[in-house]
């Protein structure tokens, strides 16, 4: 097969007179492990390639996608494209990404050893995997999945106003879902170990925090409707920010669609509150050197000191609001024109460990993991209500476990509410850090 | 789409290390889509995926290997890759002859999508845009978006089995933004159904948008939703995804086999109040689940899951029945071809019961009344699950009064089930939705008449 970037120029390098032409080309190879009962259940060898192509004429701007790069569907596609355009309303604003002078970070991301590690030691560790998860407590009943995962992605941005940019890069993680039970009672709990190759990962890990997390809920009780002090887990954390980075894009604010429009140097969170989204830090599980657009990522100060430093931007927000990207075009794949979102948030840390942060409350619930949060947070409006489970926490110990209950607030009143940040932040797979966080006067709403 | 001796040949390749199941999974499927914001026809999108997935079994373990190369060195590639992912003790040659089953065949589309212009596409964005407009000032943005599809499937199997379905959807929603003294509050309305462009004959846009429009209004005024158990009463149509979340999920017989759900091994039990009749149905003709064969190659099924309170049966995919020495309930469903099939719902829907919507309200002292439902999510082993309320109301004295801000509301299926005291005669089907499932989505219905829960946990901010 040609080299992607080869492709990707060659599709741009089509474009007429009078018309910018964008191509995005991917390629990916994955391997999905089941293992149930000390079998394999599920052995899934993937490969996958796609284009999609911008074009943008007289400020209209159409796209195309086709998920196969043989040279026909190339030339169709733009074809689709360019047609596809001649229907949109046009846009002054509308435009490709252009060089802008940023070197992209040299940022270490393919772990070549992916390509050679065999199948075999694969299934090897998703069985280990299983078996851990089962033998970490006599309280272990089942499993609802045990599975390693791999990946290697390649993918090209290429335009005809300059962009040529390729990025590789190999991910590789186990994750487990175990079910405990107990005097009928059935609970559950997910442990994952993640890495740029095989190498990083901990089955142990994974199998002990599935264990764990499982377990201490064994007992869980409604609570009673009140108000307390929550503290967030790393993994909750994640997930909060991941809907808040989506409020702080200059898409959304040009829309009309944030809650922090309008905001910028004012105070939005409490004083010693600082978050970045930061794709060039190599320990972020989603860093990358290019962003969608294939401008390189950079570091972006959005919350500072508590006051609103600013939004994220791809080359259109930007340009419409007289600004520079901030390398944060995002894409879901090649199916779709590019985006603004965050890449990698992060709150700067603290100095206390959770156990710490936990000590100083009397009355309060430790929010273990969330459901519902897509349905039960509204990013425009700023309501936050969502489904948790956790373990109370009484006179600074964590007490009995907890279940069937909401904690609700608003966006904009929990970034004020913040009491403390733990120490113990962790990169997780998603666009945020995890950190513990602690939040006073969230409505816990249970029996 | 692909010669059956080609089929033949493909899936001979397939079992040739020992498999006893082979199947050819082989979709086309063409998207097209335009987008509205921001007062602009912003951008059309089209494109089209191509593929076959192949999978083999031996024992208890799959072997999946998927392609976009259909030609015959391609399939043979994808063939021997799942083979080898399932390894069996045996090997040798098998042939395999595929028949056509004489089975249902595809409603077709009236008004095929790829027949209509792009600009006709186009024009209802634009109607749908100034018709939400024109609600008043305090709508500041409205985006809308218009959706098509065609997706053709072949699925042929060692069994023999070769079926075709040609699936032709059509979507529609307008989303809006009002601003108050209060801040800014949304408002969605969608409409998709399992048709062509006739969908635009029943469905007025501009209808659409003033709904949508009128939400994200009402909700200006809302008030802080309550906290704490109270009764609820579901409206109908849009309170379909109670069950789909509360029960639906829990009957998918992958989930039970591993007793990842809390209706494990309750076959004959009263698992719900005798009003409740459970039915999750692929034929219902132009519903956004419906189809003519699952992705497994069986045709559309009308299943009852539960029986005036009593749980009858599970959904069944391929894998799971042939374990069980039984047919597959027609549910076995993938999001493309690059997927595994699992157990899937299709249109699940409580049918009607007696009570007169208006008697079941003026029958509730005080409490929730929720009109529309959002996304909503289970955890099948404990049942506990959560979904959203876009649009509320508070219920005192018996009679609606305020809206409520959104929330979450939380509950557990099996209790959820046994505390409906109350059901209406005004069945409706509700939004279409998109279930995900191991990070597998697929398009289902569901619907409901009105009905009260009476203890259901509110998730707000107020006492």
């Amino acid at each position: 097969m040609a080299e992607l970037i080869d492709i990707a120029n060659r599709v741009a390098g089509w474009a007429l007179e009078g018309e910018a032409v964008e191509a995005f080309v991917v390629h990916q190879r994955e391997t999905e492990i089941r293992a149930y009962e000390g079998d394999v259940e599920s052995l899934t060898s993937a490969e996958s390639q796609g284009i999609g192509v911008r074009v943008v004429a007289h400020g209209r701007q159409g796209y195309a996608y086709a998920g196969t790069l043989d040279q026909r569907a190339l030339e169709e596609t733009l074809r689709e494209a360019r047609d596809n355009a001649t229907f949109a309303e046009p846009d002054e604003f509308n435009g490709l990404a252009e060089p802008d002078g940023v070197e992209p970070a040299d940022l270490d991301l393919f772990d070549a050893s992916m390509a050679d590690f065999p199948t075999d030691e694969k299934v090897a560790l998703a069985i280990e995997l299983e078996r851990l998860t089962r033998a970490a407590d006599s309280r272990i009943s089942g499993i609802e999945s045990a599975e390693y995962v791999d990946s290697r992605y390649e993918s090209a941005v290429a335009t005809s106003t300059g962009i040529s940019s390729l990025t590789r890069e190999t991910g590789c993680y186990l994750s487990a879902y175990s079910l405990a039970e107990a005097d009928g009672e059935t609970q559950t709990g997910f442990g994952f170990s993640i890495g740029r190759g095989p190498g990083m990962l901990d089955p142990a890990k994974a199998a002990a925090d599935a264990a764990e997390r499982a377990t201490r809920l064994l007992g869980a009780v409604k609570p009673e409707t009140g108000r307390v002090t929550v503290v967030l887990d790393p993994w909750v954390t994640a997930q909060l920010l991941g809907i808040i980075g989506h409020t702080l894009t200059g898409d959304a604010v040009q829309r009309g669609r944030s809650l922090f429009a309008d905001r910028v140097g004012e105070q939005v969170a409490v004083a010693d509150l600082v978050l970045v989204d930061d794709a060039t830090d190599p320990a972020a599980f989603t860093a990358s050197m290019v962003d969608g657009e294939g401008l390189a990522t950079r570091s972006t100060s959005l919350i500072d000191g508590g006051v609103l430093q600013g939004f994220l931007h791809n080359s259109y927000s930007a340009r419409r609001g007289g600004t520079r990207s901030t390398g944060s075009a995002v894409r879901g794949g090649f199916k779709g024109a590019p985006g603004v979102g965050a890449q990698a948030l992060t709150l700067r840390p603290g100095t206390r460990s959770q156990a710490e942060l936990i000590a100083g409350i009397d009355d309060g619930l430790l929010v273990q993991g969330v459901a519902g949060l897509h349905s039960g947070v509204n990013p425009v409006s700023g309501d936050f209500s969502t489904g948790a489970e956790g373990l109370r926490i009484r006179n600074g110990e964590l007490a009995e476990p907890v279940r069937e209950l909401t904690i609700a607030s608003t966006i904009q009143r929990l970034l004020l509410d913040i009491e403390g940040i733990g120490a113990d932040l962790e990169w997780l797979p998603m666009s945020a850090a995890g950190v513990s966080v602690v939040v006073a006067d969230v409505t816990m709403s249970g029996a | 789409m692909l010669d059956h001796e080609l089929i033949n040949r493909t899936l001979g390749t397939a079992l040739r290390t020992g498999g006893e199941f082979a199947e050819v999974f082989v979709e086309d499927k063409r998207s097209s889509s335009a987008m509205l914001d921001d007062g602009r026809v912003e951008e059309l999108t089209s494109g089209r995926d191509r593929g076959a997935g192949i999978r083999v079994v031996v024992g208890e373990t799959t072997g999946f290997a998927h392609t976009a190369d259909l030609t015959e060195a391609g399939l043979a590639n994808a063939a021997e890759a799942a083979a080898a992912a399932a390894r069996g003790g045996g090997g040798g040659v098998r042939e395999v002859s595929v028949t056509r089953v004489d089975g249902p065949r595809p409603t077709p589309a009236r008004i095929p999508p790829e027949d209509v212009a792009k600009a006709t596409k186009v024009e209802l964005l634009s109607l749908a845009d100034a018709a939400a407009r024109a609600q008043g000032s305090a709508i500041t943005q409205v985006s809308a978006r218009y959706g098509d599809s065609r997706r053709r499937i072949l699925v042929a199997n060692s069994d023999g089995l070769l079926a075709e379905d040609d699936q032709v959807r059509t979507l529609f929603s307008v989303s809006c933004v009002a601003t108050g003294d209060t801040g800014l509050q949304t408002g969605r309305e969608s409409t998709g159904r399992t048709v062509g462009f006739e969908l635009f004959d029943e469905a007025d846009v501009e209808e659409m948008a003033r709904t949508a429009a009128g939400r994200a209004i009402t909700k200006l005024s809302a008030r802080p939703a309550p906290s704490g158990a109270m009764p609820v009463v579901v409206g109908p149509g849009g309170g379909g995804v109670l069950f789909h979340e509360a029960c639906g999920h829990g009957l998918e017989a992958d989930l039970v086999a591993k007793s990842a759900s809390v209706f494990a091994g309750r076959v004959g039990e009263e698992v719900a109040t005798p009003l409740i009749t459970l039915i999750d149905d692929g034929t219902m003709a132009g519903e956004w689940g419906h189809f003519t064969i699952d992705d497994e190659g069986r045709p559309a099924a009308r299943n009852v899951l539960i029986q005036d309170g009593v749980l009858t049966d599970y959904m069944w995919d391929h894998l799971r029945a042939r374990k069980e020495g039984r047919p597959s309930s027609g549910n076995g469903r993938r999001q493309s071809y690059q997927h595994l099939p699992m157990v899937r719902m299709t249109n699940t829907y409580i049918s009607n019961g007696s009570d007169e919507p208006a008697d079941i309200i003026s029958g509730t002292e005080s409490g929730v009344y929720v009109a529309e439902l959002g996304g909503g999510q289970v955890n099948t082993a404990t049942g506990d699950f959560v979904f959203g309320m876009t649009e509320a109301y508070l219920i005192e004295n018996g009679e609606i009064t305020e809206p409520i801000r959104e929330g979450n509301l939380i509950g557990n299926g099996p209790e959820v089930l046994t505390r409906i005291d109350a059901l209406g005669n005004d069945f409706a089907m509700g939004s279409p939705g998109t279930c995900g499932k191991d990070g597998q989505g697929v398009p289902v219905g569901d619907g409901t008449p009105t009905l009260r829960v009476t203890s259901l946990t509110i998730g707000g901010t107020a006492a």
